[in-house]
């Protein structure tokens, strides 16, 4: 076990645990962030996504060891209110089946809008590729991710 | 209309349940608040009048409606309550939204399955938001001593016109909450919906995107520790003994121990089917670290030998055999090979062995589907505490009423002292109807006696069973010489439960019909899956009909309509199982909105159509193939399920249900190589991602004002045949064995 002080969506956060643990369990088990998904464990669904320093990643690979100062972003910090314009965008298109891949989706499409606000179809294939949606709201993700981007 | 108060709605008047308000789960966010803005402005209301299962009033006016059924992504949380309000005449804008527990006192069916929820629901759910509205014109009527006859309602008011008086719903609520029920209540004409027919967003939506704690996985209460299971890594085996030397003093585990999740005498019924009894269990402070110790643990497995299974099934009483066995892919294919040679007739009109004998051309193919795993995005979870005899449990739970009585079998608690919180589900797909995993969370925090959550892992998720049987199906068809077909003939089974609806289309269209069925035992389990045998019988079905169009020079749509228009005038035989004028109407709104006939450069069309679950849907496919690599263009969607509750939320379902339909089609396969399964996780199950979606999917529904079926179902098993048939176009192949991945890159 080890003490580890996180900037976890602008507050500092301390916790002790095991160096090897993945943020995603730092998050939900420790500091009651549930709001990011176990999926798969494995990099595979993109459930877990949070943001390290504005980029997408997959929290469920990434120890708690290897975060150091980096500014971790989960769904919960992604705006004060809700209102991010990708958030905005996927009440406008009413998205969510399930929901439960939804936070992920949404992190990979905030991150991808920041560094390329106008993305192509391919730009938000590629983007999006990593982020599995087993009830198939495929075609609206991109299509809220388009309207975010006409908003920014 | 008016309708009978049934004895349901009689009774949740008199009867407050002590649940009612959360209990349990009022840590979870509570205001599935339709308009979040307005409720901030309202406020809580210092005091909840109950007018009834479904409904509280607060003295201010908002309005709380119980949301009776498990939501899972079907969007029912938001169009359930919409029935109640709409005959409530409530302000939608006032209204909050609540999961109800399971309550069987105040509640019928709290079910996901069957994509029955609004159909069963309908009446129910109307009458309560009828009945409310009646007490709370009764309660005016005393109050400002008018006749009840003379006072109307407008959302969220009662207003007598003659006195000019008007009050909000909260300011008689009080009162409405003390009269008598009536006995009968008028209902409003479809006419006069205000809110049903008009899309409604999600009322969770808000929620899901800033990741609020709705799902079980989510679930957390103090002093509660984390439990894993680890069970066989293949059918056929069972535990033998284990060491836990090297984990039991891991940092943060409490305790690892052996678990039986059902004794072995045990009567099952429908939905207690576990692939493994007998479990370890670790327990412990966190995920990681019982993660961690699950590795740990060195487990030694043996074959099980042969063995029976009792079991009740709906009343039928049974001993199942369950084969002792290390079984691989080709066995089992070879066993279906073998059964289908033994199998037993469920329905025969004329004589199509003479049917076959004469026809000029006959047409016989072979479909396989192979078993698959459900992979709900959110892995198998509950929560339970076991404590002074009693049970709280909460998570994700598509049929809590049937396991329910399991729970209590097994832990020995009569079901009063059972509590059941019904949280969101990340995806159920018939996978949650099986469950096993509350079963093991209670005896674990049984055992432990203290509040556990137990969480599987992706692989022990995706490896432990319950999955889609694996199918097969041959189909014959006799053509005369003038091309009609004159005889039909469909033998299918599979591992282990068959794929076959006798009376469904096109028995009643051809003069000689027979369906057979087999079945193979085996050690493999298999469960519902999204549209259980509809989802294999339908892909094979409609590209047969397909190729026999083909053979009998006909465009495919127009030989449906013609067997349909025959199934209309003259039907062959008795209980067909469809409505040939709403299922030709689906094919005729999607050869409509897809400019059937027409054609544009580059893209291929496949059209299939099917029936289930009440509800009729028909698809035309569009695709385009580059590089050997498909793209779906577009498809158009065509549905029928009567009246439409929530229009947009009803779309929605429908394009999941497409892009579903072509990612399991394409890719969703699990094999099994000496009882192991060929794949543990999303790198080697592969799953549709955005770039395989349709670019573009158009849903139509036909409009009609037919009490409202369900739409969870219906819209899947057609779209596997309308990819199949538009890859024979670009092709020039046929698609006969899932997934289509493996023909296409072979």
């Amino acid at each position: 076990m080890a003490i580890f002080n996180l900037n976890i969506n602008g507050t500092s956060k301390q916790v002790d645990v095991d160096p090897t643990t993945p943020m995603l369990w730092v998050l939900r088990d420790h500091l009651d962030l549930v709001g990011t998904k176990f999926g798969c464990g494995i990099a595979q669904c993109g459930a877990c996504t949070i943001h390290l320093d504005g980029n997408a990643m997959r929290s469920c690979q990434l120890p708690v060891s290897a975060v150091a100062d980096s500014k971790i972003t989960t769904i919960e910090g992604l705006s004060e209110q809700g209102d991010h314009p990708v958030q905005q965008a996927w009440l406008e298109h009413d998205v969510p089946q399930c929901g439960y891949c939804q936070a992920g989706q949404i992190m990979s499409a905030a991150a991808l809008l920041a560094s390329n606000p106008n993305p192509s179809d391919t730009d938000i294939d590629n983007a999006m590729n990593g982020n599995i949606c087993r009830c198939g709201t495929y075609t609206r993700i991109k299509a809220a991710i388009k309207t975010a981007s006409q908003k920014l | 209309m008016t309708q009978s108060v049934d004895k349901l709605n009689r009774r949740s008047f008199l009867k407050v349940s002590a649940l009612a308000g959360g209990g349990l789960l009022l840590s979870f966010n509570w205001l599935g608040g339709c308009n979040p803005k307005e409720l901030e402005e309202l406020g809580l209301p210092k005091e909840w009048f109950r007018l009834n299962g479904y409904i509280k009033i607060g003295e201010n006016g908002l309005v709380t409606l119980m949301s009776p059924n498990p939501e899972g992504g079907q969007n029912v949380k938001t169009s359930m309550p919409m029935i109640v309000a709409e005959e409530l005449d409530a302000d939608w804008t006032k209204v909050v939204v609540e999961q109800a527990p399971l309550d069987t006192d105040n509640f019928t069916r709290q079910f996901i399955g069957g994509s029955q929820a609004i159909r069963m629901g309908w009446k129910a759910l109307r009458t309560a938001g009828a009945t409310a509205r009646q007490l709370l014109i009764h309660a005016a009527s005393q109050t400002w001593n008018v006749p009840a006859s003379e006072i109307t309602t407008e959302p969220g008011f009662l207003i007598h016109s003659a006195s000019g008086k008007k009050a909000h719903f909260g300011e008689m609520a009080s009162l409405a909450a003390t009269l008598p029920v009536p006995e009968e209540v008028p209902l409003k004409e479809i006419s006069e919906f205000k809110l049903i027919g008009k899309s409604h967003q999600n009322v969770e939506a808000k929620n899901i995107i800033t990741g609020k704690p709705l799902f079980g996985i989510d679930y957390k209460k103090e002093g509660m520790q984390i439990a894993m299971i680890i069970h066989p890594p293949a059918h056929g085996m069972r535990l033998k003994s284990f060491d836990d030397s090297a984990a039991r003093n891991l940092s943060g585990i409490t305790d690892i121990f052996q678990i039986k999740s059902h004794q072995d005498d045990y009567e099952r019924t429908f939905f207690d089917t576990t692939s493994f009894t007998d479990l370890v269990a670790v327990v412990g402070k966190s995920t990681w670290e019982v993660m961690n110790a699950k590795k740990a643990v060195q487990v030694e497995w043996e074959e099980f030998s042969t063995y029976d299974e009792k079991r009740d099934w709906n009343g039928r009483k049974e001993n199942r055999t369950i084969p002792g066995g290390m079984e691989s892919w080709e066995d089992q294919l070879a066993k279906m090979g073998v059964a289908a040679k033994k199998a037993k007739t469920l329905r025969k009109d004329g004589n199509p062995e003479a049917a076959f004998a004469e026809a000029a051309k006959v047409i016989e193919q072979t479909y396989r589907g192979p078993f698959l795993a459900h992979n709900c995005m959110e892995p198998m979870n509950f929560f339970a505490h076991v404590h002074d005899g009693k049970a709280d449990c909460a998570g994700p739970l598509q049929k809590p009423e049937l396991t329910e009585q399991a729970l209590s079998s097994r832990l020995g608690i009569p079901i009063e002292n059972i509590q059941i919180e019904m949280t969101r589900l990340g995806g159920g797909y018939g996978r949650r109807s099986y469950a096993h995993w509350l079963i093991e969370a209670a005896v674990i925090s049984q055992k432990v006696n203290a509040p556990i959550k137990l969480i599987y892992s992706r692989e022990d998720d995706m490896t432990g069973g319950i999955y889609r049987p694996m199918y097969q199906a041959i189909y014959r068809a006799a053509l005369d010489k003038y091309n009609n077909l004159i005889g039909f003939h469909v033998n299918a089974g599979g591992l282990v439960e068959p794929p076959i609806y006798p009376d469904r289309f096109p028995a009643g269209a051809v003069e000689n019909y027979w369906a057979e069925e087999w079945t193979v035992p085996s050690n493999i389990t298999v469960g519902s899956f999204r549209a259980p045998r509809s989802n294999f019988i339908a892909a094979a079905e409609q590209s047969f009909l397909d190729e026999v169009a083909e053979a009998a020079g006909k465009d495919p749509i127009d030989f449906r309509l013609e067997l349909l228009q025959k199934a209309k005038e003259n039907p062959v035989g008795e209980n067909n199982d469809y409505d040939p004028d709403r299922y030709a109407g689906v094919l005729e709104l999607v050869k409509a909105k897809s400019n059937w006939g027409s054609t544009q450069a580059g893209i291929s069309r496949g059209v299939s159509a099917y029936f289930c679950h009440n509800s009729y849907a028909a698809q035309v496919l569009d695709l385009k193939l580059e590089n050997g690599q498909v793209q779906v263009e577009k498809v158009y969607n065509a549905l029928d399920c009567g009246l439409l509750i929530n229009p947009d939320s009803a779309k929605n379902l429908c394009e999941g249900s497409v892009v579903d339909g072509i990612g399991t089609a394409m890719f969703g396969e699990l094999k099994f190589n000496q009882g192991l399964p060929d794949k543990r996780n999303f790198d080697q199950y592969r799953m549709i991602r955005m770039k395989e979606a349709p670019k573009e999917i158009e849903t139509h529904f036909v409009e009609s004002q037919v009490d409202p079926t369900g739409l969870g179902e219906p819209g899947y098993p057609p779209v596997f045949a309308a990819l199949a048939n538009a890859l024979y176009q670009a092709t020039g192949k046929r698609f006969y064995d899932q997934p289509f991945a493996k023909q296409l890159e072979g």
